[in-house]
């Protein structure tokens, strides 16, 4: 990098230091750090109102056709004193999976995490359009808000399952659910026009704008996971977008896109909502693989295992997510021959998993493993997703399939995938990064109470659903006791409601931590963890322009802990070694 | 996990259940082996001031050996699965009872051929929710839908096939034991989906022609043109 450059790169930083007004910088930022911070928040938000409708789901499930204790208020015919009539519970377990999927998990793995770290981690002051990046966000509330409000329209929110199978989700007198569904088409696809912007940002950011030395194959695995996220989004989202229009014209303007008896097809739904709704499995996983691997290499003070296998298995997961989406539609009536098609794609794609499983452990291997607060949440992540994995291979196999699609064993496993995986991804990134973003430490004891509780309370929540799942017992039912063969099976949905109800107050911790560390937390360090990357440069919390002075320049990989070429068991990528030294490398 | 399975009473659940063990055998070594080895390194690796953790990058042929072993397991997977799934799914057998099941909301609306043995003409014998067969012989199934997706569920048959609009899907079971099975809709079809169900009621030689002549449907062996 020129000195000419690096000059530049300062005078940015010390024009960007003008003070800006309060909307400026709270509001309408166009600050990558703060626009993070906010999708965070608008995630946390999100992750609260999907837990509520989770347990009111679960509340149903265990105790059906009796008052929630507390919402008696509930105006009909949303609620009747308190009792959740079928359509309410169609609508609550349909808003949240949606809400959790595209308003929580999104905006905190790829929202926050992207935009925060990106910049930071590859050694710039900001993304390279922070106008379309501050655009991303308020479009992003912008279809947050339409969502919500579907709850407050005649005939309530969409309630046709967050997969919307046509024709129940196309022609309104199948649901009874009018603007609701409608809306939920509107805000999904405000909400790809959002990400959109976000990973054009992400990608344009990653391949232009890397400090002097960092090359890609110097990156961390997170900016990898981040960066090749954003390409699956650039990708997917735009046939997802398509095919809610073709909805929304089916339901508004007299189409015929998803009903036979207009020419239409239904299972055309299907394979749209699929070809992006795979992929999408693999943005809500990918970042937290990339934040298990940073964490698991900086707490084991060791280098990650396998850099190279770790990069090219994110990318081979990519390629191949985008030829397994039939694996949902085995039962659908898609002709059987692809179906054998599509249990090959999915057993080969169950290799770079296996393969990134193999490299977490052997990054442990002979470690000097520290138990923090985020290496607990990483090892979680690798022990829940390993569960997740393996029970994927049940529903790969077509014939087993037969049997437990649509059962609480698919449920299960997406959980151990998304709240198993992604959200303990997400603790683990929160509590990692929080004094980057905050400039304080967060509460290790309450950390650690959080995480036990947390744990212990998914796990009760979610294994026994692979067992009534292996039992017969089928998703979205309102009132299992409607059926003779499920009434055995119940005292364990109520120990699942039990376990969720505690899972669910156990984020109280998280939240009171979180808020309270950003005020009466300990003022953290430059670099509290002794970690390698670049983000640890900068002043926590970073100023605007991220590093006072030029950017960094990187000499060497992200994961050089325990090298023999110093003393301390750390070597940041961007600390200049004496050439003798260097040479040795 | 695998005493939760109900009872199979089809010809194939058998071997549905023979790889649902296989699997669960595999990934149940698996998963022992990977979390007990997570336990092991957490505690034997567990930080100690002064200790310094090996310095290694990776091991090549470790990894080339971690990346074959499960591809090679699950591809073999995959074609053993693929043999069951073809004789379930893409090879109907020839069949003398004739079955028409149309799921509406929130009904399974079945259909019998009548005396002229054939499905869809005007002596049809429909009734909803109560699907009638005998044991032992191959049961031929045309599923449709008048509305939304459905999908027709019988766990004990290890049977499951969405019922679609504008399809009639075929397919076929051969029940093994007499009895009455529950046959819940297992895809969300609107605000009715739970408790949408109905009954498979397998009789005994005997009893189904009974149950054929009481109702006056087709005569087993009637040629249900299939």
């Amino acid at each position: 990098m020129s000195e000419a450059v690096t000059h530049a790169g300062a005078r940015h930083a010390e024009a960007g230091h003008h003070e800006v007004g309060f909307i400026r910088h709270y509001v309408f930022s166009t600050d990558h750090k703060m626009i993070g911070k906010q999708f965070l928040t608008l995630g946390l938000f999100n992750l609260l109102i999907g837990g509520l409708l989770a347990l009111l789901v679960r509340w149903e499930i265990a105790w059906p056709e009796t008052p929630v204790p507390g919402f008696g208020w509930v105006p009909e015919p949303t609620m009747y004193e308190g009792v959740i009539p079928p359509e309410t519970y169609n609508s609550f377990f349909t808003m949240h999976a949606t809400i959790m999927i595209f308003f929580a998990v999104m905006p905190i793995l790829v929202g926050c995490f992207g935009n925060f770290l990106i910049p930071l981690m590859i050694g710039t002051r900001d993304m390279a359009f922070p106008v379309l990046n501050m655009l991303s966000f308020w479009v992003g509330a912008v279809a947050g808000v339409i969502m919500l409000a579907s709850f407050f329209v005649t005939g309530g929110a969409a309630a046709a399952g967050w997969t919307s199978y046509a024709p129940l989700s196309s022609v309104p007198v199948y649901s009874g659910v009018d603007w609701g569904q409608n809306l939920w088409c509107i805000s999904l696809i405000v909400l790809g026009i959002s990400s959109l912007m976000g990973s054009i940002n992400y990608i344009t950011t990653v391949i232009n704008m890397r400090a002097p030395g960092l090359t890609w194959f110097r990156l961390p695995l997170t900016i990898w996971a981040l960066f090749v996220t954003a390409v699956l989004l650039l990708l997917s989202l735009p046939v997802l977008t398509s095919g809610l229009g073709m909805l929304l014209f089916d339901r508004m303007a007299g189409t015929s896109f998803f009903l036979p008896s207009g020419g239409g097809e239904p299972l055309l739904w299907q394979h749209l909502f699929w070809f992006f709704g795979h992929p999408e499995v693999y943005i809500l996983i990918l970042p937290a693989m990339g934040i298990a691997s940073d964490v698991l290499s900086v707490f084991a003070r060791k280098p990650i295992f396998g850099y190279h296998a770790m990069a090219f298995s994110i990318i081979g997961i990519a390629f191949l997510s985008w030829v397994v989406w039939g694996h949902h539609m085995f039962q659908s009536g898609m002709n059987p021959a692809l179906g054998t098609a599509f249990m090959i794609s999915t057993m080969v794609i169950a290799v770079p998993s296996a393969i990134k499983t193999f490299n977490w452990l052997g990054t442990l291997w002979g470690g000097n493993i520290q138990l923090t607060v985020p290496m607990l949440n990483a090892l979680a992540f690798v022990s829940m997703f390993v569960i997740g994995g393996l029970s994927g291979i049940y529903m790969a196999s077509t014939p087993v399939d037969i049997f437990i699609h649509d059962t609480y064993y698919i449920v299960a496993h997406i959980h151990y995938v998304v709240f198993g995986g992604s959200i303990f991804g997400v603790f683990a990134g929160i509590y990692y990064w929080f004094p980057k973003m905050f400039g304080r430490m967060m509460n290790e004891r309450l950390g650690k109470l959080h995480f036990w509780l947390s744990f212990v309370a998914f796990n009760c929540t979610f294994f026994p659903m692979h067992l009534i799942g292996v039992a017969g017992h089928m998703r979205r039912i309102y009132n299992p006791l409607q059926y003779e063969f499920l009434v055995p099976l119940q005292h364990w949905n109520r120990f699942m409601t039990i376990s969720a109800i505690v899972l669910g107050f156990s984020q109280l911790i998280l939240f009171f931590n979180f808020f309270w560390s950003m005020f009466a937390g300990e003022r953290a360090p430059k670099n509290p963890w002794h970690a390698n990357t670049l983000e640890w440069e900068a002043p926590s919390p970073p100023p605007h322009g991220n590093f006072p002075g030029p950017v960094p320049t990187v000499y060497r990989g992200p994961y050089e802990y325990s090298s023999p070429l110093v003393a301390e068991d750390y070597l940041p990528q961007a600390r200049r070694l004496e050439p003798r030294a260097a040479g040795a490398n | 996990m695998l005493s939760w399975l109900p009872e199979n009473v089809s010809s194939y659940g058998a071997e549905i259940d023979r790889l649902f063990y296989v699997i669960y055998y595999v990934t149940g070594a698996t998963f022992f082996a990977v979390q007990i080895t997570l336990l092991v390194f957490i505690f034997r690796y567990r930080h100690r001031e002064g200790r310094r953790a090996t310095y290694t990058h990776g091991n090549t042929a470790l990894e080339i050996a971690w990346t074959i072993a499960p591809a090679i397991l699950l591809v073999i997977l995959a074609f053993v699965s693929r043999n069951v799934w073809a004789d379930i799914k893409q090879r109907v057998p020839p069949s003398d009872v004739h079955v028409g099941v149309t799921g509406k909301q929130f009904n399974w609306e079945v259909a019998y051929p009548g005396l002229d043995g054939k499905l869809g003409t005007a002596d049809d014998v429909t009734m909803d929710n109560d699907v009638h067969v005998p044991v032992g012989k191959v049961v031929r199934l045309t599923l449709s839908s008048r509305d939304v997706i459905h999908s027709f569920f019988v766990p004990n048959l290890r049977f499951k096939q969405d019922t679609l609009p504008g399809h009639n899907i075929a397919a076929w079971f051969k029940a093994t034991k007499p009895g009455k099975y529950e046959i819940p809709c297992a895809e969300l079809c609107g605000f009715g989906h739970s408790g949408m169900k109905g009954w498979l009621h397998v009789h005994t030689t005997e009893e189904y022609d009974a149950w054929v002549r009481e109702n006056r449907a087709g005569p087993i062996g009637g040629g249900s043109g299939s």
